[in-house]
């Protein structure tokens, strides 16, 4: 790791402003993408601001039919969550299959949506629950917020803070992983809102990022089983391919959690 | 450069360390203990894990910087030759190790397993999956699995035996 | 403790040290004044080094030195050398490239070092490595194995013309081709054996320290043998006589034969400490271990089978290519030679074996010994073409194997073998019922009816271990004796510390080795210290490797203890006025036999060493010295069984039984035995599952972290049903055969028989990646719906 200045932030507008006094600053959440990278020296922040201290981006709460969950709240938390489970089933169980129990311990929801790694798990529930990012200047619908592999909207001093989810009648979420990394090769959840209109996005899968399966949408709306998703597929030309899984083989893995994720909703 | 405290294994320690410091070199290189060791490069290999304010985290992906006031335990911190803690003894027993090497790892990441499940109620199956990030090279973890079976249980009784 | 003997499933004495963090391994030592190595290293897969501009990382803070290949060159630091001499069929010598330390003219893989910074600290060393300016002219870079024999392929070492290392044959090719020519049936396959990276969990590491007043240099590190290490540092690598060096390998994290060997990393440590007069710490970290520890395996063959009217097999015809990377590492010329091809026999009679070996130089990290080394090639080869031969013949894999198995002992195979003993009925029978082989068709049933293709298969296996007999060995090229050395030293009241040149990294030697002590004399293990690993104080030793520890270097202790035992018995008679051949040792007491006169084995040493009254001419105290040579090798055996599940709708395999029935002669520590089992089994699966060093075409190594290489987990693999049975090995003192590395040996072709059984495809091969097995089932579902 090459020598970086940390600090650490005690209140969201004290991160920006540390950020904005930065050379070349990261934000700092878990840290369990980050510091692995910066060990490996593909990353070189200058400064580092960590924000999972700051008491507003902590917690979980309950939002009308929905949940709002502060930026810094860990995988764990969002996973063991009496509240999240009783109203997003399926985000609690996704949060539980992230990573493995000590980074579920680090990581935060806000870190790893900020990041966007195209094979993490979050940008799916956000997408397919129609999640709304708060951030420190504004707030951004899901779909807006996620702009490409690795790419949000987000500016530089910009800092989510916390994530709106709204209720929803049904969710679940399915995902093969790749077996080394145990990162999402295909993870795709479902949700049904509560006025019965289905989403599906898909994480792990697209060459740029998450990705919406409308035809899957149109085909559960009418009928919410798994054989209603089992003829529909991807188009692979839009698909990674890597030495884990061809593009077609993703497309048909896409398919098959579409299925498991109905099936589990 | 940052001054880090930290509660390590029970006694208050502080050194000024570069900010880069990883816990797990703090731990191992300015406090000198080597029973946390460090086996890869990307938070997968597990033999790091340490308990930061309670929970098994990886000491590898974290600066010492992070743990500034936080009680941090090691594998020396939960039992010693003389006064083994129990999953420390289900390894033994169960021959549970061979090198030795991701043993810290395995020992602290079972403890933390066993707390959040609460003693006796882990199955093969839900061990297995709790191990996702911790890798082992020689026992194929048949002997991992039943130690800590065996500890998780064996706790399960203590705790009955003492109500 | 207690009086734990052999058969005891004995508790582990160097446990508590390792499950209270106290092991002792070499990124733990230190050394006053210590600084820290960190190594420049290519990014291109095969360049020239126009240039290396270390001025900058010459400014840095805490940097004492950058070193390059042309200084190491330059004080007459020696190549790194394969030891063991190939000769081609056309009688040629093997052609050796040369391998520098640090290489200061054309690197030939990703990750080869050219250059070594010196600092205070790892971060400082690091941060100035990255500052060393290399300028490389890339050269056109060869991966393939079998594009590198291609004419006009990019030439690696100008002394092997067309990369070709050699071409080397086995058995008799006329009586082979003769077989063939009156088979009944032929079954013929192509089978790959995928390159795996051996992954111990420990990194390997070094610490060396020169003291320039004795001019005598101290190298801890991470050695499977640090008495050959010694050697070959002394000897070849010119860093310093033997009695001017100490090398300790402490607690060691694991090898799997990737500590066998001596790295450029642990010489240059060595020779940098005494250029910047100061001890030198390196710590490999894992994307280096990926880069530079030798890999395994990588053999492409092809095999033909060939069968009688009866089924009965006539002939093995193999050709295989070994890729050995872009070094001669230390015994690489030995594994895809006389450690693979002389297995081929398997449990087999067969009368007329020819195998061609073809090694050949590629732009990639070396390839040499990984647990098992050559035998689960040959296993693989010769498992996967029984299974399918079977299949295409109809008959049962498990009849079929019986009816070619080999009863009567010894028996010489074609392939140099002479198997001593054996009974691999017995252990397919074991196998076989624990499995419930006869109850499958009924889960396979209930699996297809939750959807699943349910799969079994079967791997007989043999190996030779106990490696070797030294005049054997030598008469067929290798470098070194491959005897073991003991001493048993009884201390003045009684206690024991036996030396010993195998070296524990994971084994038990410390209880097991401990076990034969006090099954020989009554005494409490307690009262047993085993002594290892440091060439100051052990006298010579060959290593742990080839599951050699117990056949060959428990051998040695026992011969050792015999001569202790004749001297003990001697005093005894002598302090008690009675023959010698009335003592007998029980319970820790040297008694007369049939009166009440003893002593205790305490009272005995102490006389030896206060010598005020021992038998005319003995000299006094208590220790002796042995050497073991093996007359032979040992053949462990055995059967495993393998039943999967592979999900249609993914590829996925799960591997929801696994059987093992082993046949390892004696068995000292039962419960240590098992740990090796299970962790071999767990290698093999991760070879048949999981596992593989994948290059892109440029020689980028793909696969260079936890991310992308695929190491078995603890949800990846079932927990196993083993069993044993003892048939004794006639030729060494305790009947042992060795257990190490059966597990990794047995297990990959019972895992892809079984998958090959679920999904109707015989053409599988390692890793059954999910993607291949969902692509060759659904092709195969497709092509018989047409």
């Amino acid at each position: 790791m090459y020598e970086t200045t940390y600090h650490k932030a005690g209140s969201v507008a004290e991160a920006a402003s540390l950020m904005a006094n930065a050379d070349d600053g990261k934000f700092l959440g878990g840290g369990q993408t980050l510091l692995p990278t910066m060990k490996q020296r593909l990353a070189a922040p200058s400064d580092l601001v960590d924000v999972t201290k700051i008491a507003d981006m902590k917690g979980i709460s309950a939002n009308g039919d929905g949940v709002t969950i502060g930026a810094a709240t860990t995988h764990y938390e969002v996973s063991t969550s009496d509240l999240v489970k009783q109203k997003l089933p399926g985000l609690a169980s996704l949060a539980g299959g992230i990573g493995d129990p000590a980074v579920r311990h680090m990581g935060t929801m806000g870190g790893s949506i900020s990041n966007n790694d195209p094979a993490a798990d979050y940008p799916a529930a956000l997408v397919a629950l129609g999640a709304t990012v708060v951030t420190s200047k504004r707030e951004l619908v899901a779909e807006d917020f996620f702009t490409g592999m690795f790419e949000t909207a987000l500016e530089e001093d910009e800092i989510v803070v916390a994530i709106k989810f709204p209720g929803a009648a049904a969710s679940a979420y399915a995902k093969y992983p790749n077996p080394a990394s145990r990162y999402a090769m295909a993870g795709v959840f479902v949700a049904k809102a509560s006025d019965g209109s289905v989403k599906v996005a898909v994480t792990g899968a697209g060459q740029n990022g998450v990705f919406r399966m409308s035809a899957m949408e149109t085909a559960l709306s009418g009928n919410f089983s798994p054989d209603a998703v089992a003829g529909i597929a991807p188009d692979a030309n839009d698909l990674l391919s890597d030495i884990h899984g061809s593009a077609a083989y993703r497309a048909n893995l896409v398919t098959v959690m579409a299925k498991r994720a109905v099936q589990k909703a | 450069m940052s001054k880090v405290s930290m509660v390590l294994n029970g006694k208050t320690v502080s050194a000024d360390v570069e900010d880069r410091t990883l816990l797990v070199s703090f731990i191992r290189d300015v406090r000198g203990l080597t029973g946390t060791h460090v086996g890869c490069d990307t938070s997968q290999c597990g033999a790091c894990v340490v308990h930061v304010d309670g929970k098994a985290v990886k000491s590898c992906s974290m600066l010492a910087v992070q743990a500034d006031g936080a009680e941090v335990v090691t594998l020396e911190g939960i039992g010693t030759a003389d006064s083994l803690h129990p999953v420390q003894a289900a390894f033994r027993e169960h021959h549970g190790l061979q090198c030795g090497f991701c043993t810290p790892g395995m020992i602290m990441t079972a403890v933390d397993m066993i707390n959040r499940y609460g003693a006796g109620n882990l199955d093969e199956t839900t061990i297995r999956h709790e191990l996702e990030g911790n890798i082992c090279r020689c026992t194929g973890y048949h002997n991992i699995v039943k130690a800590i079976k065996a500890a998780s249980d064996q706790m399960a009784g203590m705790a009955q035996a003492a109500e | 403790m207690a009086v734990e003997g052999i058969g005891a499933r004995a508790l582990r004495k160097e446990d508590k040290r390792f499950i209270t963090g106290k092991g002792r391994y070499t990124d733990d030592m230190t050394m006053p004044g210590m600084g820290h190595a960190a190594f420049v290293r290519s990014p291109h897969a095969h360049a020239k080094v126009k240039g290396i501009d270390a001025s900058a990382a010459l400014e840095m803070p805490g940097v004492d030195a950058v070193l390059t290949g042309d200084q190491l060159v330059g004080d007459g630091i020696g190549n790194l050398i394969c030891g063991w001499m190939i000769h081609s069929k056309d009688g040629s010598p093997m052609k050796m490239g040369g391998w520098r330390a640090l290489e200061p003219e054309i690197v030939r893989h990703v990750g080869q070092a050219v250059a070594v910074v010196v600092a205070d600290t790892q971060a400082q060393a690091r941060d100035a490595a990255d500052a060393v300016i290399v300028d490389y002219e890339e050269l056109p870079a060869v991966i393939d194995p079998l594009a590198a024999l291609e004419s006009g392929a990019p030439q690696i070492h100008p002394e092997a013309e067309g990369n070709l290392i050699y071409d080397w044959e086995i058995g008799d090719e006329a009586a082979t081709n003769a077989a063939f020519e009156k088979a009944a049936h032929v079954t013929r396959m192509e089978i790959h054996n995928n390159r795996l990276v051996p992954n111990a969990m420990e990194p390997r590491a070094a610490l060396a320290g020169y003291d320039a007043a004795e001019e005598h240099y101290t190298l801890y590190t991470t050695s499977q043998n640090p008495h050959v290490a010694r050697l070959v540092l002394s000897a070849f690598y010119n860093v310093a006589p033997e009695n001017k060096l100490r090398v300790i390998a402490p607690d060691v994290g694991g090898g799997f034969g990737s500590k066998i060997y001596i790295y450029p990393e642990e010489m240059v440590c060595l020779w940098a400490s005494k250029r910047v007069g100061r001890p030198v710490k390196w710590v490999s970290d894992r994307t280096e271990a990926f880069l530079t520890d030798a890999h395994g395996r990588d053999h492409r063959s092809e095999a033909e089978l060939a069968l009688d009217a009866d089924n009965k097999i006539l002939g093995l015809r193999v050709k295989t290519i070994a890729n050995l990377g872009a070094y001669m590492s230390l015994f690489s010329s030995s594994v895809p030679t006389y450690l693979y091809a002389t297995l081929l026999s398997g449990q087999y009679d067969i009368p007329a074996i020819h195998a061609n070996v073809k090694t050949v130089y590629t732009n990639t990290t070396p390839v040499d010994a990984y647990r098992g080394a050559g035998r689960p090639e040959a296993t693989y080869l010769l498992e996967r073409i029984m299974e399918t031969a079977a299949r295409e013949v109809g008959l049962s894999p498990a009849e079929f194997r019986r009816k070619n198995f080999i009863r009567t002992f010894p028996h010489q195979t074609p392939v140099i073998m002479c198997y001593d003993a054996g009974d691999y009925d017995a252990t397919l029978d074991a196998a076989l019922k624990a499995a419930d082989y006869d109850g499958f068709a009924a889960r396979k049933a209930e699996a297809a009816s939750r959807g699943k293709l349910r799969g079994i298969g079967l791997s007989c296996y043999i190996e030779a271990c106990g490696i070797a007999p030294s005049a054997a060995v030598g008469s067929l090229g290798a470098g070194v004796g491959l005897w073991e050395s003991a001493e048993v030293r009884v201390n003045p009241v009684g206690s024991i510390e036996v030396l010993t040149g195998s070296h524990s990294h994971g084994q038990g030697h410390e209880t097991t080795f401990a076990q034969l002590i006090s099954e020989r004399f009554g005494l409490d293990t307690s009262a047993v210290s085993i002594v290892h690993g440091d060439t100051d104080k052990v006298q010579f030793g060959m290593g742990t490797y080839g599951s050699r520890s117990g056949a060959v270097g428990m051998s040695a202790i026992v011969k050792a203890l015999d001569k202790v035992e004749a001297k003990a018995k001697k005093i005894a008679a002598h302090l008690m006025e009675a023959s010698e051949g009335d003592i007998q040792i029980e319970g820790g007491e040297l008694k007369v036999a049939g009166t009440d006169k003893k002593l205790t084995f305490t009272e005995v040493a102490l006389a030896a060493y206060t010598a005020h009254n021992l038998p005319e001419g003995m000299e006094p105290g208590l220790k002796e010295g042995a050497f073991y040579d093996p007359t032979n090798f040992t053949f462990p055996a055995g059967t495993y069984v393998c039943e999967v599940e592979v999900d249609p709708d993914t590829g996925k395999t799960e591997v929801v039984n696994f059987v093992a029935a082993d046949d390892f002669g004696n068995i000292i520590n039962p419960m240590i035995v098992e740990g090796q089992v299970h962790g071999g089994i767990t290698q093999g699966i991760g070879q048949a599952l999981l596992e593989n060093a994948s290059y892109d075409e440029n020689g980028q190594l793909l696969t260079a972290s936890y991310m992308d290489y695929c190491m078995p987990r603890a949800d990846d693999v079932p927990s196993y049903s083993l069993s044993t049975h003892v048939t004794a090995c006639p030729g060494n003192p305790l009947g042992m055969k060795g257990c190490g590395e059966a597990g990794a040996i047995g297990s990959p072709p019972a895992v892809i028989n079984a998958i090959t059984d679920a999904i109707g495809d015989n053409s599988l091969s390692m890793p059954a990646s999910p993607e291949k097995v969902w692509a060759l089932y659904h092709a195969g579902v497709k092509q018989a719906a047409e």
